[in-house]
């Protein structure tokens, strides 16, 4: 806030000034999300190495079947589209998700930079945007989390020991503690880390109304500057950024 | 979010408000205040509350450690059925009483009491501000740790007792509630409550950083900054950094508690069934562990040491020694305290080579924190040294950081350790380097800013008697123990009594013991001086150290906003202390270079053209309302 207003300082670290014309706000912001990565940094260390605790699948990728003894090959377990039932179309609506996501980045650039400008209405229309990528993506990670915890109409035969001998079972889907695609951990870590993820979108999302509710009520008009929406920009950025890491290390490779 | 915009506005206000003098009532004032010396003593208190329930702990298993089934059946109004019918403690209380101690004293007592305390009352009056940045994100981290304190507190009252994993909370013990009674809901309370600390300690740390880059008064630099606060800074970052990553651990933990995962657990039997869990990893745990536990400890150490650096310099009259490695060294301990967190699982069964590493990272320690020692003790070489109470508790901590530390040495041989690992030996080594070390910056911090904090001083003769029997106690205490450690005994054991070789040892731990009940009961000295004080002490002058700081430039009763008027201007750094040339021994802050031509050194005379550029320096939130 005062950044906007401050003269130009010959010298911004002599004190009685924001050495980086970053409001304390803007500060904390930035601090609250090296925090954060570290809060994402664990618990992405920590499914790698439970995931490197088990082999990978040692065959060709055509001849691939789920089995909990090694890790599954992400595009054969994510490989489904809503009302195209059976048809094979790896990583396409994950990648539909991701695209959405880093687009609603692109919306929240466009309403920061109007709100440099002052533009009301231009912040107004592109929160709204952001608003409705953000929704969109939680919406499409409920309908995958759905499919993934529904299963496939074959499901994976399981075979494990109880009480001293072999029995075999049939598991249909995925759920915290069995999981037809692959090892337990492997549904774990992917509903935990999305899960995480996703909290922080709908926070996130949550945060934009508010702005966005705001901006349109003309409170920010009124303070003269639109820095909350910058603010929240960083937040929505950064659970942007978060996301192209846990797209790369639970869908990619 | 909105309400950190709405504080926002509120503080651009702040000093009109102080010039109104607007009276808030008793609930804005005292309980829900926003202003950060209030926060502060809230912190205190809360702090020396948690510290004399975790001291008691430690007397009640030092009892049954120093004589074994010691009939104890008198403390029955407290500890109730958990005294056996013989009048013994019981063995699980035993472990859920060193359990808590561990976590109070860490957590709540030297985390929060001495971060939340000194970073609070000092961060803005050292750094010329009127608040911290934002004062209802201050008052909302004091209730986040007020209210994960009593969810700690409940915990201990109920029927299955409190967590009794250890403070560390190891999988699958913490994992499993059939493990141990202390796993069920005791350890539910401890991880609920450790998320809300950890959010607590976040807000506070995004204030006390944020408020020390944004909020600095004209004319304060960096390289005049008092040490104190490059300490706190630096223990904000840690904190910042390192929390989360506990916060993670914790909840991963919950998951497999509660939600039948297995991020921790695999292949284990229990009571001759096998579990459903496999592909997790114990040691994963404990990777996430000590990657805050590290940076903890010097979390709780750092604060302690930058208060030390102001108390020696003022009553040695002499500049801090080597202000600038007294920076580096702070910096290059935080740093590296990132990257030795392994040496905490030497015995884990890592690979020796990266055990090696590790050892190497560890030692390296030896090299910043030995530039500390040595400047605290060059500073003190040949001054004119005033034996406050505050500086007494000084000098103890760095003679306990210089012992402490020459322990960690040895620990941190990762050959060594595998005889050393979670015996006596570590516990004496952490208690003198970071427990008792920090536990003496906070009395020295409590008795050097006790004047500038109630507007009283404390009764000088009692604070020494407190110094020498505390002093006394903690090495009676912890020297011993380094010998019943290197022979053999491991730590949180009920009772050696079974084995043959614990025989020898028995009067020595019985005299740990004595020396434990002796030092806790020393520590009444102190709470009957700061009690008594608070209404009864003598009326503290304005600066009663000759300090050169800034807090000592405000009213003895200092009010809403600190200053009264203008905020002063800073033109020198904090250690002008017996300048030669001047006729006072000490130079305050704020007084500029041109009023002190005779003590100026000639590189000085070029700050004189500066301070019109100072002066007009007024941009920040808090000047513009002028």
């Amino acid at each position: 806030m005062a950044a906007t207003a401050q003269p130009n300082v010959k010298n911004v670290w002599l004190g009685g000034v924001e050495p980086m014309k970053a409001s304390y706000g803007k500060l904390m912001m930035w601090f609250f999300l090296v925090s954060d990565t570290f809060t994402f940094s664990a618990l992405l260390v920590s499914y790698g190495l439970v995931r490197y605790s088990y082999p990978a699948y040692a065959g060709k990728v055509v001849d691939f079947v789920s089995s909990p003894t090694y890790w599954p090959i992400p595009e054969k377990v994510f490989d489904a589209l809503p009302f195209l039932h059976g048809l094979h179309a790896p990583l396409i609506f994950v990648g539909i998700m991701t695209f959405i996501l880093i687009f609603s980045s692109v919306t929240m650039v466009l309403a920061v930079e109007a709100g440099h400008r002052n533009d009301r209405a231009t912040v107004e229309k592109y929160m709204l945007w952001t608003l409705l990528g953000g929704a969109t993506f939680l919406g499409c990670q409920a309908w995958e989390w759905t499919h993934f915890i529904h299963g496939t109409e074959g499901g994976t035969v399981i075979k494990e020991i109880v009480d001293g001998s072999w029995v075999s079972k049939t598991v249909f889907g995925a759920n915290l503690t069995v999981n037809q695609y692959g090892p337990p951990a492997f549904a774990d870590f992917f509903f935990f880390i999305t899960g995480f993820h996703g909290t922080h979108v709908f926070s996130g999302v949550v945060l934009n109304f508010l702005v966005f509710y705001r901006t349109a009520t003309g409170t920010y008009e009124r303070r003269g500057h639109y820095e909350m929406v910058e603010k929240v920009g960083l937040y929505w950025h950064f659970v942007d950024l978060v996301w192209v890491f846990v797209f790369t290390f639970f869908y990619l490779v | 979010m909105s309400v950190v915009e709405a504080n926002l506005e509120h503080d651009v206000h702040a000093h009109d408000e102080h010039e109104h003098h607007e009276e808030l009532n008793f609930w804005r004032k005292y309980i829900f205040s926003e202003d950060h010396k209030v926060i502060a003593k809230q912190y205190m208190i809360t702090g020396i509350f948690w510290a004399i329930i975790g001291a008691a702990m430690s007397v009640v298993f030092r009892i049954q450690l120093g004589f074994p089934g010691a009939d104890i059946s008198w403390l029955k109004p407290f500890l109730g059925k958990w005294i056996t019918e013989t009048g013994a403690l019981d063995p699980n209380f035993y472990l859920a009483l060193v359990t808590m101690h561990g976590t109070i004293m860490v957590f709540f007592v030297l985390t929060a009491g001495l971060s939340g305390t000194f970073s609070n009352f000092l961060i803005p009056l050292q750094v010329g501000a009127r608040d911290m940045a934002s004062g209802f994100l201050n008052m909302l981290s004091f209730w986040f740790f007020f209210a994960s304190s009593v969810l700690m507190f409940v915990s201990i009252f109920l029927e299955t007792g409190p967590a009794a994993g250890g403070w560390v909370v190891y999988p699958p013990l913490s994992a499993l509630p059939q493990a141990h009674m202390g796993s069920e809901m005791g350890m539910t309370l401890w991880l609920l409550s450790m998320a809300i600390f950890i959010m607590s300690s976040l807000l506070g740390s995004l204030n006390y950083v944020t408020t020390i880059i944004n909020l600095r008064t004209r004319g304060m630099t960096f390289t005049r900054l008092p040490l104190t606060i490059w300490a706190f800074m630096i223990t904000a970052i840690l904190g910042i950094i390192s929390f989360p990553v506990l916060l993670s651990a914790a909840l991963l933990l919950i998951f497999d508690r509660h939600f039948g995962t297995s991020f921790y657990l695999s292949e284990i039997y229990i009571n001759g069934e096998a579990l459903p869990n496999v592909g997790g990893s114990p040691i994963l745990f404990q990777h996430l562990f000590w990657f805050l536990g590290h940076p903890e400890v010097y979390i709780v150490l750092l604060p302690a040491l930058g208060i030390t650096s102001e108390i020696i310099a003022t009553n040695s009259r002499k500049p801090i020694f080597g202000y600038r490695a007294m920076i580096a060294s702070l910096m290059a301990i935080a740093f590296l305290a990132f990257i030795v967190w392994a040496h905490h699982m030497f015995v884990t069964g890592m690979n020796p080579f990266l055990g090696s590493i590790f050892m190497f990272l560890t030692l390296i320690i030896a090299v910043p924190s030995a530039v500390k020692a040595f400047n605290y003790i060059t500073t003190l070489w040949r001054g004119n040294i005033v034996f406050t109470p505050g500086m007494l508790f000084s000098i103890g901590l760095v003679s306990l950081f210089v012992s402490g530390g020459l322990t960690g040495i040895i620990l941190g041989n990762s050959a060594l350790d595998i005889q050393l690992h979670d015996t006596y030996f570590v516990v004496a080594h952490f208690h003198i380097v970071m427990g008792a070390a920090s536990a003496f910056g906070f009395f020295a911090g409590i008795y050097h800013w006790y004047p500038k904090m109630f507007g009283r001083m404390m009764n000088n003769t009692l604070g020494q008697l407190h110094f020498w029997l505390t002093f006394a106690g903690v090495y009676l205490v912890f020297f011993p123990m380094h010998y019943i450690g290197i022979a053999g005994f491991p730590r949180r054991y009920y009772q050696f009594t079974s084995f043959d070789f614990g025989k020898s040892f028995t009067d020595l731990n019985m005299f740990v013991s004595i020396a434990a009940i002796f030092t806790f009961f020393a520590q009444f000295v102190f709470l009957w001086n700061f009690f008594y004080s608070m209404f009864k002490g003598k009326v503290a002058p304005m600066n009663p150290w000759k300090s050169t700081t800034l807090e000592w430039t405000t009213p003895v009763n200092v009010g809403h906003g600190n200053w009264v008027g203008e905020i002063p201007a800073v033109y020198r750094w904090p250690y002008d202390y017996s300048k030669p040339g001047s006729d006072v021994d000490f130079i305050p802050q704020n007084v500029p270079h041109s009023q002190t031509p005779e003590s100026n050194f000639p590189h000085e005379n070029a700050y004189i053209a500066q301070e019109k550029e100072i002066e007009a320096q007024n941009y920040n939130d808090q000047f513009q309302a002028h």
